[in-house]
């Protein structure tokens, strides 16, 4: 009997335990009161965000619940896996390229915000900067299918480029008001650094996202938009000269002293270390540094250039847009009071707000008057920016990953240029048959 | 009654075997299956491949099998450096020697550290600039020896297979403590009574009796070492290049980096039948030689 009655509380155990793994929802509402929740990863400004939520209660009467998930890889995997449960918030981010953005859309979990943006002329979308909203935006005939319209909220801009410390640019005798702005003055530079054995340039190349993009700035400049592209739609192979010049590029910035040591394993919060530190002259990162180097080292004397230009045939590109977008849950009870708290966090004021706490170049052009001085630097890298997700086609991961680590390989000086460029170029042909499959 | 017993009995079970069922047998059915799809991770359809993933593995990725290549070579640092040195370690506290309970703790200290936090500071230990490594070389008058030891290819992977050892080594220490604890002390004293020595009495008690232990400890560091990737993602990334990738990494570039969950699935059902043919095979060892 003893046994039996075990028994039952195992049963009913069991199904405590089953009743827990089914599917749950965003609470959305609490004794009457709207809820929308906002998952996201952006530890630096958790703080602002909580402080936004106040004041959008105090408001509206609706609560605001943003929920944290750090770091961005931990994140990703939640809403992934939220997305398979079919549990996403109200209100979230993705972080990926643009062909899982689309699978998002294409499951049916993302809100269309066309209507909302066109709304009265225009009103919402017209206070953004069009290349943040851009990341976001499936334009007519993109190749994934995707209906065209707007399905994410920029809530800040960025742009990636390269910083340098002013103060070792006056130890190295050079005028620290002028940046070298051709790839030669930046060699020349490099053998300068060698000469005083001080550190060049530093970035997170361990986490390789971070050469590609530097490798795609240089081709840009080298071979130009559409040639770049023709690339990606495999009818200009890696092997093509312009890609064995940007290729090159990286060997020449090695051999001349201008990369920093152990620069292919760095992590880019190192990276952030050495130049906020002082140690390292150059440095290729995103206009979120200037919020971590003001927490690091407030008196640190740096300003913002673009990559040095290798050819004057075509302009020197950075990558840049929106820095973070927010998505609406297409199945969430609260889609419309989501959709309006995006629209009042996307206001002139919040977003002024958000950029003076966060030190971000805010996604609304309208709050860009009081921004620090080197913010401004950044955000006029924005003229010439451009990213992946505007592209409307993306290149192969296995192709991102042979090229980057590729790179890496040429820096160590254990491959050539030409035998990354032919190994890449089997690995696209691999793929491209693959498709065609 | 005997019907009645019987189903008491398997009622009795059912919570664990429900519990079993839920959490090791759905999701390993679900990844082989998943193992015979092309899908994102997110898209609510997924493509029927059959087994060309499996095949992909076998005939086109060569990174994967170097990552397999670069694994075993820290499974076999850590099965002979690693263990030697917790069993060295082990044998020398059991003596008795002073404040022999401090460095039992001492010991298991790098084991219950986390893996990222010990991954940075080595890094930082390691930086080719200024790392603390680095700099007592240079004190020592060793400049000569003072390298990139994360960003060099030729040191890279020796180097993290070390940092992995001085994390596992605690664990190591421990068992191969507890099995010299329970070897019998009337042994070691008669054998000294026949007149044995020291390095008589380790080698004809110590190590037969220690034998089972010194199995056990080599089947856990290869299945720990095998899945070790969290210790490389802080301190290498896998790089440079490729040079530190092992094959949970791989898998987790295939999921997060190209969006392959069916790839990713198939990887990991490759490496798991690889880890249950070293245990399995491990196994025949251990069985054998508690025969003889």
């Amino acid at each position: 009997m003893r046994h039996v009655r075990f028994g039952f509380v195992g049963i009913f155990l069991g199904a405590l335990l089953l009743a827990g793994c089914q599917n749950s929802t965003t609470t959305t509402t609490v004794k009457g009161q709207k809820v929308i929740t906002v998952w996201h990863w952006m530890t630096d400004r958790e703080a602002a965000f909580q402080q936004l939520a106040k004041d959008y209660e105090a408001k509206t009467g609706v609560k605001v619940n943003f929920e944290l998930y750090a770091p961005s890889d931990a994140y990703s995997q939640k809403v992934r896996a939220a997305a398979q449960g079919v549990t996403l918030p109200d209100v979230f981010g993705i972080l990926g390229e643009k062909r899982d953005f689309a699978s998002f859309i294409k499951a049916g979990h993302i809100l269309d915000l066309t209507p909302y943006m066109e709304a009265n002329q225009g009103e919402w979308k017209n206070q953004l900067f069009p290349k943040a909203l851009a990341i976001s935006e499936f334009a007519a005939g993109n190749t994934y299918g995707i209906t065209p319209g707007f399905y994410g909220v920029p809530i800040d801009v960025m742009t990636i480029q390269m910083v340098y410390n002013k103060d070792l640019f006056k130890e190295l005798g050079l005028d620290p008001n002028k940046p070298p702005a051709t790839f030669a003055e930046f060699i020349d530079i490099g053998k300068k650094i060698k000469e005083k054995n001080m550190q060049g340039l530093v970035s997170g190349w361990g986490e390789v996202w971070m050469i590609d993009c530097l490798a795609n700035n240089f081709a840009f400049n080298i071979m130009g938009k559409d040639k770049y592209l023709a690339t990606l739609r495999g009818e200009v192979p890696y092997t093509d000269p312009d890609w064995i010049k940007v290729l090159s590029l990286f060997k020449e910035m090695q051999d001349s002293g201008v990369l920093a040591t152990g620069l292919v394993t760095m992590i880019n919060k190192n990276a952030e270390q050495f130049f906020a530190n002082s140690r390292a002259v150059f440095a290729f990162n995103g206009s979120w540094c200037v919020n971590v180097y003001k927490g690091m080292n407030p008196t640190l004397n740096y300003a913002a250039m673009l990559p040095p230009r290798v050819s004057d045939k075509f302009p020197m590109s950075v990558w840049g847009g929106a820095g973070s977008s927010f998505m609406v849950n297409a199945r969430a009870a609260n889609k419309e009071e989501a959709v309006k708290f995006l629209q009042w966090l996307t206001d002139k004021d919040q977003q002024a707000y958000l950029a003076q706490t966060t030190n971000n170049l805010p996604a609304n052009k309208d709050s860009l008057k009081k921004i620090p001085d080197i913010l401004a630097q950044f955000s006029a890298g924005m003229d010439v920016a451009t990213h992946p997700n505007v592209w409307g086609i993306s290149e192969f991961p296995a192709v991102i990953e042979a090229l980057d680590k590729g790179i890496q390989s040429i820096i160590i000086g254990e491959k050539t240029p030409e035998q990354i460029a032919s190994e890449v170029q089997k690995i696209k042909e691999r793929e491209l048959a693959k498709k065609r499959k | 009654m005997r019907l009645k017993s019987t189903l008491e009995n398997y009622v009795f079970v059912l919570p664990a075997v429900t519990i079993f069922v839920i959490f090791y047998v759905i999701p390993f059915i679900w990844v082989f299956q998943l193992g015979l799809f092309d899908w994102d991770g997110i898209l609510p359809t997924k493509t029927f491949v059959g087994l060309a993933n499996f095949w992909e593995i076998f005939t086109q990725d060569k990174i994967w099998w170097a990552s397999m290549l670069n694994v075993g070579y820290i499974t076999l640092i850590a099965l002979t450096f690693q263990n030697l040195l917790a069993f060295l370690l082990a044998w020398a506290c059991d003596r008795e020697i002073k404040m022999k309970n401090f460095y039992r703790v001492i010991f298991f200290i790098p084991p219950v550290l986390s893996e990222v936090v010990v991954g940075l500071v080595w890094q930082w230990i390691l930086d080719g600039n200024y790392g603390l490594l680095n700099g007592w070389l240079h004190q020592a008058g060793l400049q000569a020896w003072a390298r990139n030891w994360l960003s060099d290819p030729q040191t890279a992977l020796t180097t993290v297979a070390v940092v992995h050892c001085w994390k596992g080594f605690g664990w190591g220490f421990l068992i191969f403590l507890a099995g010299l604890q329970t070897i019998p002390k009337e042994l070691y004293e008669a054998a000294r009574v026949d007149g044995a020595n020291a390095w008589h009495s380790f080698k004809h008690i110590t190590v037969p009796l220690m034998i089972p232990v010194v199995v056990l400890v080599g089947i856990l560091t290869v299945l720990g070492t095998m899945q070790a990737f969290v210790l490389i993602i802080a301190m290498t990334g896998g790089g440079p290049a490729y040079h530190t990738q092992v094959p949970v990494l791989r898998i987790l570039a295939s999921m997060r980096g190209s969006s392959r969950f069916g790839y990713a699935c198939a990887q990991g059902i490759t490496f798991g039948v690889v880890l249950i043919l070293i245990s399995f095979i491990q196994y025949r060892f251990s069985k054998q030689s508690r025969n003889t």
